[in-house]
This record gives structure tokens, C-alpha cells and sequence, in this order.
């Protein structure tokens, strides 16, 4: 042993307090891959940053609508001319003839309070008002028929364009070139504004209200679509959860490990990477064209976010399987548990963080998935709110990100700011699901 | 319940417990173990020694079918349990555990409160009828392992946060507590300083009484200590087996010899 030293030179003593070369170079190494992973993350933060500062700074005003304040006369010569408030003969008086009332109202107000500017008709003077302002005020006095023949104090929708006058996207040059505005009609509504009684304020009907048509983007909301992703979420965790988990621990405790199940295995990691869109066109051939279930409902867009979260969920659920020490289950068969007790009494609770983990980040993907939807009808524009479930499972809804994309295709400048509303409304709820992730993963961590 | 166990067993004091055949185990195509033949008497503790690698593991788990959880694992020849081959088809390895239990050479409580730690056997096989008996059990046990002292005080506190010497005593705790006829140990003592050593070596001996306890060593001293019978392996053969006295004193294998005295190994 001493011998065979030899031919190589003994290190040299150098003073600690000396740098030598090999050392600077392997601290500038360092020095320079922190540089780098501080870039990297500076770069993604920037990214997130601008996101959402163009998302906030479009979307934000989205959750406030413009409304004006006004005094109706409601007729009962002309809402009910049975006078019995028999709710059938009610219902017979259209949204025309509640038009007809408020705009009215309107340029009776204008009038009184010299608002009107010269030369509006009260035609165009009556155009400031939302399309939607007589089906809400006829929905207020179908559901409260004492108040036919009194005068009550409503908010009504102001038109999108004098919406967009407050948020400062319509101005006098551009109402000069729009068909849709006239610089008259802001002057008026200027002047209503100056009165105080027109105003933005919450828009709690971007929530809660269903989607509206084309020329109505200030009455358009999210209500059919929040419904329409709940419901899906709801069957992608009641069966995807089960079915995973149960896939999971099977193949990772139980079946025998031979060519079957690694083909399984192999399998299940190309699903998991296969185009979302696939199974769009999988759920339709299947669920709509096969088992004949109904066209943009969420049962079958569960069906389909369910196939596809799937292989998330297993190769989650089995990631933390395996991370679970073998000691452990060892311990437990070895004091005679048998592999049904070992799996539940000690692998799956050990397991359950990382499970669930898994199953919230594959549901959030879910979430926010938007092209197989496209494919099963979920598309399609639906104004009435889905039944309670279960039987709700069936009937048509939107969903968040269609409803995204429904509103970036229509025509109205106003429906951008909408869309950027429905991001906002979607990241909340995928933040919410990421930090029900973090505390569940907090509740369920043994840190001992 | 204890006591008439003991009745029992005194009328034969040392009976055979275990019988292997024509013992072979294979791990894929290498051979681990060749074709050993052992008789492990009741109420007796039995040492197996032998330099890393030479099977005693192996064979030590071949004895409750811990091997089964290997998948590459092969087994042939029987081992008889009370004249009851274990690898006969009928029987359950679940069962057999009971009966044998074991305790693994690094400490491994589960992540659960040190009562539940031990309760976990009993409960599972239905030992107890009710919460009293059930802590009787496990105070039992936890004496029986010199660990009640020490953590008397807090039974709900995690089995994890013990130290590694209290964490291995808690292992040999929760394996007595399901009271099983033999326990295997393997190297239940590396990770324990000369102090809990000594505790854990005389419960072993405090454990003959009521087991045939198999121990995994590669302390010399300790099986020397602890041990009535030697068993010897070496690269998959067991060499020699016999007394304690007359393995350490006059080995009759070569091999036996220059192992014990320091030569292979
Ligand atoms: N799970 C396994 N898969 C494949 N081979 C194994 C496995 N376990 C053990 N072996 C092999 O079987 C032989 C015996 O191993 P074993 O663990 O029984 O030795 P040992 O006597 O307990 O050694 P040590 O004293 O180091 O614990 C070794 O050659 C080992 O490499
Ligand atoms: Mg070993």
C-alpha cells in the first residue's frame, strides 16, 4: 500500500485563507447557476405579473354594471287589464309593453329634471336603456303582482354603450362613428350621471345571472355557467376519486407486476397525454352518440373531464403509494395485517396527501378545460339554469371556460371586458382549489 | 390467559418449535439459501450468525413468510410450524404471523401514538374484548419491553418521536403485544447503544419463557450472551448449528471456526 503511492505528486499545504484556483472556479460555477435560477424564477413572476395585471385591468370592471335610477309609474290599465292579477293574464303583457312604461319613465324624468338635451328624440332618449330593463322589470312585477298600479323606485340596466361611456371605452369621437350610440345620448346620460342618478355599482348579476344575447352584453353573467362547472366537478370527484384511488392501489399493491401491467402502467402514462380534445370527440361518439345522453349537459361533460383526470389522479395517487416506506407495511404484515388491513390502516392514510394533492390539481385541470366541451355541445348558448341535481345533471349548461370563449367570439367591444370578468371568476376558483389542496395536504401531513 | 400458556408449555420444555426440510429459497436465479435443515426448539432462544450476505435474513423471514412480499422469492422444501408445514397451500400467511411475529432490524413504528402503536395487533386480530383489556395488554407489553417506564406518561404522544433505542423497544413491544408463539428478530440491536442493548437482551431472555425467540445477530458477544443455540451460515448453507457453549467453545466446521475467531467475515 505504501508503495504504490509513489508516482502520484503528495497536495500541496496551502494557507486556508488562500483561495486556491479549482475553488474560485467551482464558487463562480455556483455563483453563476444561482444567477440563473433567480432569472428563471424573475422571468416566470414577470410573466405571472403582466397576466394578471392585463386580466385585472380588463376584467375588474366587469363586476360593476351602470344602472339608472327612475321612479315607474306601474299601469294597471296597461299591465293588467283584467285588473283580477289573475298570474296568467299577467303574464300575458310582453316585455314591449313594460318597454314601452319605463321608457316612458325615462324621458319623463329627463324632461322634469331638464336633462334632456336638445334635440334627442325620446325615441333615441329611451335607447339608453338595456333591452334587458323590461324583462327584469316584468320578472319583478310577475313575481310581486301587489305592485301593479304603484310607483316604484328600480334601478334599470343602462345600455352597454353608456355602460361602456363610465368604464371609458366610449367617448364622443367614437359614439360619432357608432351606429349603435349617438353623441346626443351621452350627453344625456352625462347629465343623468351629473344628477346622480346614473351609477355604477356591484354587479352582482355577472355572478348570478345567465349569459345574454349578442346586442345585450351588459346584461350577460356567469350563473349558467358557475352551475354548469359545479355540477361537472361534482361527478368528476365522485367518480374519478373512487375510481382512481381504487385503480391505483390496485395495481400498486396488489396485481402481480408482469407484461400485463406494465402495459397498463404504460398505458395509463400515455392517457395522461393524450389532447384533451381527444376525449371530446371520445365523449361524443360514446356518451351523446351511443348511450344517447343529452347534447351540453354536465353529466356528460363530467363524463368526459372524468376520463380525463383519470390517469392524472392514478399516476398521483400512485407516486404517493410508492413513497410510502416499505418498512411500514413490513411492520404491519409482519405482525400479521393482512394486505387489505396494510393498505387502509397505514399506506393509504400515509398516502392521503399526496392523493389529494393530485386529485385537486387534476380536477383544477379539469376546471379549466374548454375544447372536449366544445365537442359535446357545451357550447351552445343556455339561458336557463340547470334543475337542481341530480336531475340538473341532464339539462343543458355552460361552463366557465366555454363561456370564455363564447364571449371573445361576439362582435361588442363590451364582451371583452365580460370575458376577462369570466378569467377572473375561473382563477378564483382555481386559486380556491389550490389552497383547499395546501390545507387538506396540511390536515392530512403526519410530520412525525 | 397468560399463565395457562405456560402450564402448558411446561410439560415439554423443549419440544420442537420449527422444522425446516430441505429448506431452498431463490432470489431469481441466485441461490440465497441451500438446502438447510433446522430444528428451533420452543422456549428456547436460538442465534443465527454468519458474515454479511450469507442468508439469515432470508432465511429468518422464510419463517413467517415475510418473503412472500418479495416477488423474485422462491422457496422450497418445508418448514413445519407444530408439525404444520407453513408453505402448505391452506394456510394463510396472515394467520401464521400471528403466530410468528418479527421485529426488523431498523426500527419501524408506525406513525401513530405509542399506545396505538402496540394496540395495532391486538386490535386487529380481536385479542381484547374491551378498552380495559386492551390497555392491560399494552401496558403488559410496553413492561415486557422496558419501555413503560419511560413512556407511561405519554402513550398518546407519536411512536416516531421516540428515540431510535426507545422506537426498537416499541417494535418488540407491539410484536409481543399479539403474543405470538415465536419472534423473529433480526439485528434488533444495531441501532441501540450498550445501555438499551442490555435492556433488550435481557427481555429476550425474560421472552423464552413464553417464546422461542430466533435472534439475527452479528455480535459475537450477544449471541453468546443471549443465545441457547447457534445456528451457523455461511454463503447459503448453514454450517453448523448446536449449542451455544460448544459453537463458541469447540466449533467442530473450520469455517465455524475462523468466523467466531475473527478469520472470514
Ligand atoms: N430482495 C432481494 N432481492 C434479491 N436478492 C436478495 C434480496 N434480499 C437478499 N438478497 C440476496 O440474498 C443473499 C442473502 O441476503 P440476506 O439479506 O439474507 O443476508 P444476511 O445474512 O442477512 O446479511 P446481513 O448480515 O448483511 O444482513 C445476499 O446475497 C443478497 O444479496
Ligand atoms: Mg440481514
Amino acid at each position: 500500500m505504501t508503495a504504490e503511492a509513489t508516482n502520484i505528486p503528495a497536495p500541496k499545504r496551502r494557507s486556508l485563507y488562500q483561495l486556491d484556483a479549482r475553488t474560485r472556479r467551482r464558487n463562480a460555477s455556483e455563483t453563476r447557476f444561482r444567477a440563473y435560477g433567480v432569472a428563471a424564477i424573475a422571468f416566470g413572476m414577470i410573466a405571472l405579473a403582466v397576466l394578471l395585471w392585463s386580466i385585472l385591468g380588463q376584467g375588474l370592471s366587469a363586476f360593476t354594471q351602470t344602472r339608472i335610477a327612475m321612479d315607474v309609474t306601474l299601469d294597471a290599465a296597461v299591465l293588467d287589464k283584467s285588473g283580477k292579477r289573475d298570474p296568467v293574464e299577467l303574464a300575458k303583457a310582453t316585455t314591449l309593453a313594460y318597454g314601452k312604461i319605463l321608457d316612458q319613465a325615462l324621458v319623463k324624468q329627463a324632461t322634469d329634471k331638464g336633462l334632456m338635451p336638445e334635440g334627442l328624440s325620446a325615441k333615441d332618449a329611451a335607447g339608453i336603456l338595456s333591452k334587458e330593463a323590461p324583462a327584469q322589470l316584468r320578472r319583478m312585477v310577475l313575481d310581486n303582482p301587489a305592485l301593479i298600479g304603484t310607483t316604484v323606485q328600480i334601478e334599470a340596466l343602462a345600455n352597454g354603450r353608456i355602460d361602456g361611456l363610465l368604464k371609458g371605452r366610449v367617448t364622443m369621437e367614437s359614439a360619432k362613428l357608432d351606429s349603435n350610440v349617438s353623441p346626443a345620448q351621452l350627453v344625456l346620460a352625462q347629465n343623468l350621471k351629473d344628477a346622480g342618478l346614473l351609477a355604477k355599482s356591484f354587479n352582482f348579476d355577472f355572478i348570478t345571472a345567465p349569459d345574454a344575447s349578442e346586442v345585450r352584453p351588459e346584461a350577460a353573467g356567469l350563473g349558467v355557467a358557475i352551475l354548469g362547472s359545479l355540477y361537472m366537478m361534482m361527478i368528476v370527484l365522485v367518480l374519478a376519486l373512487p375510481i382512481g384511488v381504487a385503480a391505483s392501489i390496485y395495481l400498486e399493491e396488489f396485481a402481480a407486476k408482469n407484461w400485463f401491467t406494465d402495459l397498463i402502467e404504460v398505458n395509463i402514462a400515455n392517457l395522461a397525454a393524450v389532447p384533451s380534445i381527444v376525449y371530446g370527440i371520445l365523449g361524443l361518439a360514446v356518451f351523446i352518440n351511443f348511450a344517447g345522453m343529452p347534447q351540453s349537459s354536465p353529466l356528460v361533460g363530467g363524463l368526459v373531464l372524468t376520463l380525463m383526470t383519470l390517469p392524472t389522479i392514478i399516476i398521483a395517487t400512485r407516486a404517493s403509494l410508492k413513497a410510502v416506506p416499505p418498512s411500514i407495511k413490513d411492520a404491519a404484515l409482519g405482525i400479521g395485517a393482512s394486505k387489505t388491513q396494510t393498505v387502509f390502516h397505514h399506506v393509504l392514510p400515509l398516502a392521503m396527501p399526496g392523493i389529494m394533492t393530485g386529485t385537486i390539481i387534476g380536477m383544477a385541470h379539469a376546471l379549466g378545460e374548454t375544447a372536449p366541451l366544445l365537442l359535446i355541445g357545451m357550447v351552445a348558448f343556455v339561458r336557463d339554469y340547470p334543475a337542481a341535481p341530480p336531475e340538473g345533471f341532464l339539462d343543458p349548461a355552460a361552463a366557465l371556460p366555454v363561456q370564455v370563449y363564447n364571449f371573445t367570439r361576439r362582435a361588442d367591444p363590451a364582451f371583452l371586458e365580460r370575458a376577462s370578468g369570466a378569467i377572473i371568476v375561473l382563477l378564483v376558483f382555481l386559486a380556491l382549489m389550490n389552497v383547499a389542496a395546501i390545507l387538506l395536504r396540511r390536515k392530512f401531513e403526519r410530520r412525525w | 390467559m397468560n399463565d395457562m400458556r405456560l402450564m402448558e408449555r411446561v410439560v415439554d420444555d423443549t419440544r420442537i418449535k420449527i422444522s425446516a426440510k430441505d429448506v431452498q429459497v431463490w432470489y431469481g436465479d441466485s441461490h440465497a439459501i441451500k438446502d438447510v435443515n433446522i430444528d428451533i426448539l420452543d422456549k428456547t432462544v436460538t442465534a443465527f450468525i454468519g458474515p454479511s450476505g450469507c442468508g439469515k435474513s432470508t432465511f429468518l423471514r422464510t419463517l413467517n413468510r415475510m418473503n412472500d412480499t418479495i416477488p423474485i422469492c422462491r422457496v422450497e422444501g418445508e418448514i413445519l410450524l407444530d408439525g404444520e408445514n407453513i408453505y402448505d397451500r391452506k394456510v394463510d400467511p396472515v394467520q401464521l404471523r400471528a403466530r410468528v411475529g418479527m421485529v426488523f432490524q431498523k426500527p419501524n413504528p408506525f406513525p401513530k401514538s405509542i399506545y396505538d402503536n402496540v394496540a395495532y395487533g391486538p386490535r386487529i386480530h380481536g385479542l381484547t374484548r374491551n378498552k380495559a383489556e386492551l390497555d392491560e395488554v399494552v401496558e403488559s407489553a410496553l413492561k415486557k419491553a422496558a419501555l413503560w417506564k419511560e413512556v407511561k406518561d405519554r402513550l398518546t404522544a407519536p411512536g416516531t418521536g421516540l428515540s431510535g433505542g426507545q422506537q426498537q423497544r416499541l417494535c418488540i413491544a407491539r410484536a409481543v403485544a399479539t403474543s405470538p408463539e415465536v419472534l423473529l428478530m433480526d439485528e434488533p440491536c444495531s441501532a441501540l447503544d450498550p445501555i438499551a442493548t442490555a435492556q433488550v437482551e435481557e427481555l429476550i431472555d425474560e421472552l423464552r419463557e413464553n417464546f422461542s425467540v430466533v435472534i439475527v445477530t452479528h455480535s459475537m458477544q450477544q449471541a453468546a450472551r443471549v443465545s441457547q443455540k447457534t445456528a451457523f451460515f455461511h454463503m447459503g448453507n448453514l454450517v453448523e448449528y448446536g449449542d451455544t457453549t460448544q459453537i463458541f467453545t469447540k466449533p467442530s466446521d473450520p469455517r465455524t471456526e475462523s468466523y467466531i475467531t475473527g478469520r472470514i467475515g
